[in-house]
């Protein structure tokens, strides 16, 4: 027995001094979880970012975990809920996951610079009724807007509607394109409630009552409903986008574009990269400011934000983080090679360059930035509205039964209103 | 476990290996189940059972708040019943076609062919794929530009849109299906026929009894148990329908190929307001349903052994 406790007083003494050495430096590496999406490269953008901030902090690892844009949307809210979410994620729904959101005012070196740059966007992240909180930056501000086909315009040999055209306009002369050249989609918009709602406000919707409560169905929404129903009907739209698939399931037409099967496809700025790869030199292509209708020519605003959550169990070091994704030159450097319109004011009045852009991708984020400039305070205020995402779920997946003929366009305005309140009502029970 | 066995007896041992079982099946089935539960009795949009506010039967009220349950439009949740219309229908497609086909098959693949072994493995192939891969595969053939519209366009003939319309939609979703999963039951139907006294053939053989006697009298009674087992099985897993019916189609267009399964999916995890509740209380209505289904199966099982 004698000859064993020498033997473990000097394992525990070399264990001890082990800890002396390595033990703080390692125990204090914090390790932050931050879930992100991509349309583009600006996931390599943020994991370059990334590893130039821990080269600076030692002490802060952050790990990237990039995942689908499904996920953020569906399994995300399950994991804020239960408590189990990670430090920071890129969301697009702010106002629903508000709740979690992490309000890092006192922890930021300086909260002025936030508010300065990124004010009116920091209200779609407010839990409704806050008005001060600070809980991520944009990572891009999107606008909607429609890219069109050039090379189809003139072989068709048709003049493409200028500036301030109407929506009426644009679906006239895509149609005559279309039936020249033999293309199957003249007009496309995403399957989003979003997308609908470039249309539907410049049909001159309000959205929202008196009361401030939503009121959806009103005259310019009936009147963007019925063009909607009217063009799949006379055939300006296909409908293996909106009649093809169910409920509140997205559809794009990226693909169907750059296959050249699309005169004019309004979808937005989120998409410029893409394009610039896929589409290559194989047509030339441009971006077209949003058409108008009775309400005006409004885009809709839109975009992703870095949010931290108030699940973190270390919130110095996210903001510590935050602080340096969203200094000015980090983030315009995060734009520019992602080649994103900025959600950052100071930024956006400078202008960003893009010398990674192709001559198209340029001129089409030229005309974005430009229609980022005009958006109507109505189109801002839905964005922000912490249900809106209950309202254009219910819109598409209402109107994609109309448009596929297994309901009436009454029927489905009725329903919308219905759903919408529903889906509120359930959210509010306690 | 002798020491085990003397302590506590030899009948009581067999709850002891029934233990693990039952601990596993109640952690991630029966424990389920009534979460399940609890969750269709309660609202909101809360995670944890705890936080959420007890609504009693308002779920089930909401979802059977029909003025005719033959019309999904005059009922509240029209998605569901559409869902509900729309499984019926599958269900009763698939189940006569996968039937027929099968037997056609395992009829086929019991003579004395040729090449036997490779087509009995052609047709149980498609079993081995995951429905995911399958339906993108079918998807693949029937999209606008896909193989079938190929073909059809080389042959002269016009682009026609499977997926946009109604009918169509349908057909594809029970036919990609019934291909998926034929080789499944045909291979139960075949062992059944293959238990089949061979002296019973001989005897017909030598009575000169006619080929369709011998189908109708022989052979398709004495298959009768395996039958219904394909019979019940096929109604239950169509009854469960979702991922291949999903992928393929989205459900659509419209409403024309939302299934049961995918309403609860899309009521609980995808919509903007995660309704668990609502969801669940779905999943309560289905699962009694199945319930019925695997009572069928058992009273079925029960004759046969008569």
């Amino acid at each position: 027995m004698r000859a064993v406790k020498p033997v473990i007083a000097s394992l525990v003494l070399s264990l001890l001094s082990a800890t002396a050495l390595n033990g703080p430096a390692s125990a204090e590496t914090t390790t932050l979880r931050m879930a992100w999406y991509s349309d583009g490269n600006e996931g390599e953008v943020m994991a370059d970012l990334l590893k130039r901030f821990h080269e600076q902090n030692k002490d802060i690892d952050v790990v990237l975990d990039q995942v689908p844009f499904k996920a953020i949307n569906e399994n995300l809210p399950v994991q804020l809920a239960s408590g189990q979410g990670p430090d920071m994620a890129r969301v697009v729904d702010m106002g629903g996951l508000s709740r979690y959101a992490l309000d890092m005012r006192p922890l930021l070196k300086d909260p002025g610079y936030w508010e300065t740059n990124f004010g009116p966007f920091l209200e779609w992240m407010r839990p409704a009724g806050d008005t001060q909180a600070i809980p991520g930056f944009m990572t891009q501000l999107t606008v909607t807007g429609p890219f069109v086909n050039k090379t189809l315009f003139e072989q068709a040999g048709v003049a493409m509607p200028s500036e301030k055209s109407t929506w009426e306009d644009w679906a006239k002369a895509v149609k005559e394109v279309a039936g020249k050249v033999q293309a199957p989609f003249p007009l496309a918009l995403d399957r989003s409630g979003h997308r609908f709602y470039a249309l539907a406000v410049s049909q001159g919707t309000k959205i929202f009552g008196a009361n401030g409560e939503p009121d959806v169905v009103d005259e310019g929404f009936k009147r963007a409903a019925q063009l909607i129903y009217d063009w799949h009907r006379s055939g300006v739209m296909s409908k293996e986008l909106w009649g093809s698939v169910s409920g509140t399931a997205y559809r794009g037409a990226n693909d169907e574009f750059k296959n050249a099967q699309v005169v004019m496809y309004l979808s937005g700025s989120w998409q410029t990269a893409q394009f610039a790869k896929t589409v290559d030199n194989a047509f030339d292509w441009v971006a077209v400011p949003n058409p108008c209708g009775p309400g005006g020519c409004s885009s809709m605003p839109g975009g992703a934000a870095l949010v931290a959550f108030k699940t973190t169990k270390h919130p110095k070091e996210v903001a510590r983080l935050m602080d340096y994704l969203a200094s000015e030159p980090v983030l315009a450097e995060f734009y520019s090679r992602a080649l994103f319109v900025p959600g950052h004011l100071g930024l956006a009045k400078k202008g960003i360059d893009y010398p990674t852009a192709s001559p198209e991708a340029a001129a089409a984020l030229k005309v974005f930035t430009a229609s980022a400039a005009s958006i109507s305070p109505l189109a801002f205020q839905t964005q922000g509205y912490t249900n809106s995402r209950i309202i254009f779920n219910a819109v598409i997946s209402r109107l994609g039964q109309a448009v596929s003929g297994e309901t009436t366009l009454e029927d489905a305005e009725k329903r919308i209103t219905a759903d919408v309140a529903q889906q509120i009502a359930e959210r509010n029970k306690k | 476990m002798r020491w085990l066995q003397r302590l506590i007896g030899a009948r009581r041992m067999a709850y002891v290996f029934l233990l693990p079982n039952f601990v596993f099946f109640g952690l991630f089935v029966f424990l389920p189940i009534g979460i399940n539960v609890v969750f269709s009795v309660t609202g909101g949009t809360a995670l944890f059972p705890s936080e959420r506010p007890y609504v009693g039967s308002d779920q089930f009220a909401y979802l059977f708040d029909c003025g005719s349950f033959l019309d999904p439009s005059t009922c509240r949740e029209d998605h569901f019943w559409r869902g509900v219309a729309n499984t019926a229908k599958f269900v009763a497609f698939q189940v006569t076609a996968m039937v027929l086909f099968s037997l056609v098959t395992a009829l086929v693949l019991n003579m004395k062919i040729r090449g036997r072994g490779f087509f009995r493995a052609v047709y149980f192939f498609p079993v081995l794929l995951s429905p995911v891969v399958v339906a993108l595969i079918w998807k693949w053939i029937l999209q606008r530009d896909g193989l079938l519209n190929a073909a059809i366009t080389t042959l002269g003939g016009q682009k026609i849109l499977f997926f946009v319309d109604p009918g169509w939609a349908m057909f594809w979703a029970v036919f990609v299906s019934v291909w998926a999963h034929m080789g499944f039951y045909t291979l139960i139907l075949l062992a059944g026929l293959q238990a089949i006294p061979a002296d019973l053939y001989e005897a017909a053989e030598m009575d000169a009894t006619p080929r369709w006697r011998v189908l109708t009298r022989i052979t398709l009674p004495l298959l009768w148990p395996n039958m219904i087992v394909v019979i019940v099985l096929a109604l239950i897993k169509g009854a469960q329908t979702f991922d291949e019916v999903f992928v393929l189609t989205g459900g659509g267009p419209g409403t024309a190929t939302l299934m049961v399964v995918q309403y609860i999916y899309e009521t609980g995890f995808a919509s903007q307001v995660q309704n668990f509740g609502l969801a669940a209380a779905a999943s309560v209505v289905l699962g009694a349903v199945l319930f019925v289904l695997t009572l069928l199966q058992f009273a079925a099982a029960r004759r046969k052994e008569i």
